[in-house]
């Protein structure tokens, strides 16, 4: 998916955002990041507010100048280019669609600039009004839309001038949740069918997991990790990616071998079995964090067979399952997840004993 | 209502009571705004609308006989002698050049006006008070004043003038004072305020994230003017250019200092019908045509406006 041979279409080489007058005075928003994201890539930066996702948006737009370290747009130098001259467009969390002009007029507006003969201005309005499927509403004043048409709109506006890289500032934070799943399945669909780079930030974890070829996982102006989401989700180099990212339960164990990628952990609740690991940690002998999903455990019948044991605390219901919060002789609780159609069903409640065995290859040992 | 109450039906009879309860709670509500309207607005108009239609008195004041003089006299001359009435453009310049200066005031408060607003609207918001403070300060002291303190700076031996002699740029003084200039200037500075008011509401309330969109969408920083900024600032500027353009119309301080009364403007002519030339009616006559001209252009503004699909205030 990542063609590195290839030119991308977005490199980032070593780029800082100060804002201030010094790194020590001033706010570090963006720290040495580099990144190259691939042509016809859907790339996500995924973080919590503050983490520097949407300044590194910026840059790329050229609303912000870096502090140090270039960017280049398929091989080309972004420095000192005014936003207006960079072939990128942007879709921007609040729409920002012109409110005095009509939603075809918004979207000409980008191809009137570029000095594009009005018989094309019209073709292209046409093509990307059905791409989103808006076309019955192009005289319409913007004030007149929905949230979620503004959104199309908003779309058609940045995609009308053919951009070479689409960035997308969390544009479906503003919409209510079915809204936001529709459109999820829309942006895939648009990026395929347009082979246009998309760049998209959010704090979504979810909506970065379901749209992107690759993610990357920010915090406080860093990269923490960048992978497909299968990486990011299985994965997680680091303890924040693995908290940020869906339910998690992070035990503590000890480092007994590694080899490459590969090591044995022994858990302080007592099992002893393969885990990942991440290049950073080297910590043999030691007291390392040791990751594992709750969809990973499951229970079994019979002390035997378990991999772990302890008493069921407590149980919820969230419609597709339920999550029993399990707590281990250490002392430790864990939080086991059974879809209601899952194997090993049984009737558990609060205070008995479970037996638990957990899945293959499903442990990750996790740097700080 | 009425045929309910000639009956004998208590009930009927009681709402009749509450009705008119409500309509004088109503009427006593409205009073106020109702009130002020009459005696601020409809009488001192028919006053003056009543007065053009009337001779005027010897000494000053009007005699109440009906008579259409004052406005013939606007157009007409009439012979001493003969009594014959010719056409006479005396008025009608003196009509046009207020116009034209009025216009000549608008174009140039807009001008500086315009970018003043801009900036005091893009400064941190603690900031922007005290920058409409400052446009707000010349307002604490009388317009004579001030025109005095203009008539001050812009005559022979005034700085301008002294100043540029000082520095060799000039042999002689340039003749500023009693010029359409000097009163043109004069105008500009009396009602700037009214200019950067206006516009300044209409920029503060525009999203600055919208001029962010149009540059990402190609548009260089004239063409974002143009086709973003302008356009969602026209209430402001519209209305800024109405309550610079009405006040210089008619104003007549400025003229007659800085004018030095070589420039006749409409406000003069007003002021010398009821001072000098004790002629009420046809001070009225003027002042009224003044009225009705300025409403039509507004009329016509408004309608042209509304077509063209201007978003209305709020």
């Amino acid at each position: 998916m990542s063609d590195q041979t290839a030119t991308a279409a977005i490199d980032i080489r070593k780029t800082s955002k100060i804002y201030g007058r010094d790194r020590d005075t001033g706010v570090v928003a963006l720290d040495q990041v580099s990144l190259a994201i691939a042509d016809n890539e859907f790339f996500t930066l995924l973080g919590p507010s503050g983490c520097g996702k949407t300044t590194l948006l910026r840059l790329i737009a050229g609303f912000e100048q870096p502090t140090e370290g270039e960017i280049l747009l398929f091989g080309e130098h972004l420095e000192g280019l005014p936003p207006y001259k960079r072939p990128v467009n942007t879709v921007f969390q609040h729409y920002a669609l012109f409110p005095h002009m009509t939603v075809a007029e918004n979207i000409s507006f980008g191809l009137e600039m570029l000095n594009t003969p009005a018989s094309e201005i019209a073709d292209t309005v046409k093509e990307v009004l059905g791409l989103v499927q808006m076309e019955t509403l192009a005289d319409r004043k913007t004030d007149q839309l929905s949230g979620g048409q503004q959104q199309r709109v908003a779309l058609a506006r940045a995609l009308a001038p053919k951009p070479k890289v689409l960035l997308l500032d969390e544009p479906l934070s503003a919409l209510d949740f079915k809204l936001r799943k529709e459109m999820q399945v829309e942006l895939k669909r648009l990026q395929n069918e347009t082979g246009i780079t998309f760049i998209f930030v959010t704090h979504d974890q979810e909506e970065a997991l379901a749209m992107s070829d690759r993610v990357a996982v920010m915090r406080d102006g860093l990269i923490l990790q960048v992978g497909n989401p299968n990486e990011i989700y299985d994965r997680p180099a680091k303890r924040f990616v693995a908290d940020f990212i869906g339910d998690i339960n992070i035990l503590k164990g000890k480092l007994l071998s590694q080899d490459g990628a590969q090591a044995t952990v022994k858990l302080e609740a007592g099992y002893e079995g393969n885990a990942g690991l991440p290049m950073d940690v080297t910590n043999l002998g030691g007291e390392v964090s040791i990751a594992i999903r709750p969809e990973q455990l499951s229970f079994v019948a019979e002390a035997g067979a378990a991999d772990l044991s302890g008493s069921i605390q407590h149980i919820s219901y969230f419609g597709s399952g339920f999550d029993y919060e399990i707590m281990l002789p250490g002392g430790e609780t864990i939080m086991l997840q059974l879809q209601n159609r899952g194997a090993g069903k049984r009737a558990y409640s609060v205070g008995d004993q479970a037996h638990i065995a957990i899945s293959e290859n499903s442990l990750q040992i996790l740097a700080d | 209502m009425s045929d309910l109450s000639t009956s004998n039906n208590q009930l009927s009879a009681s709402v009749v009571a509450e009705e008119k309860r409500l309509l004088n709670t109503r009427l006593g509500l409205l009073a106020p705004g109702i009130l002020t309207i009459f005696f601020v607005g409809i009488m001192p108009l028919s006053v003056v609308l009543i007065y053009s239609f009337l001779e005027p008195g010897d000494f000053g004041g009007v005699s109440w006989v009906v008579s259409f003089d004052a406005y013939v006299q606007l157009l007409f001359e009439e012979d001493i002698f003969d009594e014959t009435l010719s056409f006479t453009t005396d008025y009608l310049e003196i009509f046009f050049r207020s116009v034209s200066l009025g216009l000549f005031t608008t174009i140039a408060c807009l001008l500086v006006g315009f970018p003043t607003a801009y900036f005091i609207a893009t400064q941190p918001p603690a900031r922007r008070n005290a920058w409409l403070f400052l446009i707000t300060i010349p307002f604490w002291t009388n317009l004579l004043i001030r025109t005095y303190a203009m008539l001050l700076i812009l005559r022979d031996q005034g700085i301008i003038n002294l100043g540029l002699i000082e520095i060799g740029l000039i042999d002689r003084p340039i003749p500023m004072l009693y010029t359409d200039f000097a009163v043109c200037l004069g105008l500009v500075y009396a009602y700037l305020p009214f200019m950067v008011l206006p516009i300044f509401a209409s920029l503060e309330k525009l999203d600055f994230r919208l001029v962010e969109a149009s540059y990402d969408l190609y548009a260089t920083r004239f063409k974002v003017l143009k086709r973003i900024i302008v356009p969602l600032a026209k209430p402001g500027i519209a209305a800024g250019c109405i309550l610079v353009m009405i006040p210089s119309l008619g104003a007549f301080i400025t003229p007659a200092l800085l004018g030095g009364g070589k420039s006749l403007m409409i406000g003069n002519l007003i002021e010398l019908q009821f001072g000098q030339a004790r002629n009420w009616p046809f001070g009225s006559a003027i002042a009224l045509v003044l009225m009705v001209l300025v409403m039509l252009s507004l009329m016509a503004y408004l309608r042209y406006g509304q077509k063209k699909g201007v978003p209305g205030h709020g």
